[in-house]
């Protein structure tokens, strides 16, 4: 189902799926792992322990330091999946070692939020 | 991603852990972007030195990195928390300075050359065209791509800090020379930097990799600043050229109520109790133009003015420094509005700026109301 590894890892967890990119600065409580931008459509959600699915990341280049943050803070995904991987996604990740993965597009279409999926 | 056997090495971490880190953000990179391979670079542009976005992990991160990481190539550094000079005036508390501190601390272990600005491009001389650069600051990068004729991936934090270390950079992206898929017609009539701080706002959303945009001619300095920084905070769009003959598959328009969309979605309130002028910092010619606007004219309420330190230098030998201060205006050096501890709840509801990108962040980082406007109609409105 993964097109493409970017960051090595074997999870099984629950989906959290967005429909939006996500810019990890200003979107996402470095602390709480909780989103807070009020447009977001995970807004009050919490991406600790899911396995986090989002179109790709946008904006800014200090996002890779969140996502390194939530790791740090014990807060972050047990992986991530998109369906196209930015700089600031990938570094992050990597830097982080959190799971991620370019997945297939029917196959990013197939999966809902709430799913129990294994990826890696 | 082909490695070179001593890039294999150094990813195994034959040549130690600050390397080997670095390479593996590269390779991560590389394997997201489709690089094939690793490219020499000639200047880094690190973002990540304001204590207020990298938080506590990050400091940490960069104290135990500079441990025994040195940059190889020029690296300069975006913006921090505040300004030296005036921090007391701002109430920030002691852990925040300490920490603070401790990132210039790293950073100048690395050996950076401190700029402390988002607008590296306009305090240093550019290299010659097709130079390969590496910036995070997603305003420096688009910058450097479309107006600077220099070649940069929209970078991240991590990847221009791996580029620092290494001097290298993935060949994916940008770097190579392809044309835009995307055109989109700005059909806004008499547009400010405002209209294209929007404009770029709603690329950002719509376009990819690069956009090309047709019916807009020789853009003054503040509408490309307005119009890069906007686009860099929507998306993941790292590049623009203008032009009216654009062969891009996909074209949509920019007219008068796709402004207004984006408008609506940034500006929550009709007045500021502050006004801030930066994001990006303001560079001289800007700071001279705002002097000349200001000429018997005096502010009404607070305006920080967020410059590099190099430019608020030749702005004070010049007077116009000066002009400003008289005019009621705080200048602000090696820190900027985007993320600034400066303003917050505690002393003001909203904020008046003519910049998309401070309007994104102060919505969303500091929780503040923003009432957007064009920097002619701040000073006609907000002094007298």
């Amino acid at each position: 189902m993964t097109q493409k590894i970017i960051v090595q890892g074997k999870v099984t967890g629950k989906v959290l799926k967005s429909n939006q990119p996500i810019n990890f600065l200003g979107t996402i409580d470095k602390k709480t792992g909780e989103i807070i931008d009020k447009k977001h459509d995970l807004y009050g959600k919490t991406i600790k322990d899911s396995i986090l699915i989002f179109p790709n990341g946008i904006g800014s280049s200090v996002g890779a330091y969140t996502i390194y943050s939530i790791k740090s803070n014990n807060v972050s995904p047990l992986a991530m999946a998109c369906q196209k991987v930015d700089l600031t996604v990938a570094s992050g990740c990597a830097l982080a070692n959190i799971p991620l993965f370019i997945l297939e597009p029917d196959e990013y279409d197939k999966i809902k939020d709430g799913d129990e999926i294994s990826l890696g | 991603m082909e490695l070179t056997r001593e890039e294999e090495k150094s990813l195994n971490g034959e040549h130690g852990e600050s390397l080997q880190t670095a390479y593996r953000i590269l390779s991560a990179v590389g394997e997201a972007t489709d690089a094939e391979r690793l490219v020499p670079i000639h200047w880094a542009h690190v973002s990540g030195v304001n204590y207020n976005t990298i938080g506590d992990a990050g400091e940490e991160f960069l104290a135990n990195l500079s441990k025994n990481a040195k940059f190889k190539v020029l690296t300069t550094v975006n913006p921090m928390g505040y300004d030296k000079d005036s921090v007391e005036k701002f109430g920030l508390d002691e852990n925040f300075i300490q920490k603070q501190e401790s990132i210039r601390k790293s950073y100048t272990k690395m050996g950076m050359t401190a700029s402390f600005s988002c607008i590296p491009y306009e305090i240093y001389d550019l290299p010659r065209e097709d130079t390969q650069v590496s910036f995070a600051e997603s305003n420096a990068a688009i910058y450097a791509n479309s107006i600077g004729h220099l070649k940069t991936n929209k970078e991240s934090a991590f990847s221009a800090l791996a580029s620092a270390i290494t001097g290298k950079s993935p060949y994916s992206d940008l770097r190579k020379d392809d044309s835009p898929n995307m055109s989109i017609s700005m059909k806004v009539q008499d547009p400010n930097e405002l209209t294209f701080g929007l404009l770029g706002y709603f690329a950002g959303k719509v376009a990819d990799k690069s956009v090309a945009i047709s019916g807009v001619k020789n853009l003054d300095k503040r509408c490309n600043k307005s119009l890069c920084a906007s686009m860099g905070t929507s998306g993941s769009c790292g590049k623009f050229v203008l032009d009216d003959n654009s062969n891009a598959s996909e074209k949509v328009d920019f007219d008068e109520k796709e402004m207004q969309n984006v408008f609506d979605e940034l500006n929550t309130a009709d007045s500021g109790d502050l006004i801030t002028l930066g994001s990006p910092q303001l560079g001289l010619e800007e700071m001279t133009d705002l002097a000349a606007m200001l000429k018997g004219r005096s502010f009404k309420k607070r305006c920080l003015i967020f410059c590099p330190r190099a430019i608020q230098e030749q702005a004070r030998s010049l007077g116009y420094a000066g002009q400003l201060e008289s005019a009621g205006c705080e200048l602000l050096s090696d820190c900027c509005t985007c993320l600034t501890p400066l303003v917050t709840k505690k002393d003001v509801d909203s904020v008046t700026t003519n910049s998309i990108k401070g309007a994104y962040y102060f919505k969303n980082s500091n929780g503040l109301d923003v009432n957007l406007k064009p920097l002619s109609e701040i000073v006609s409105d907000e002094t007298s």
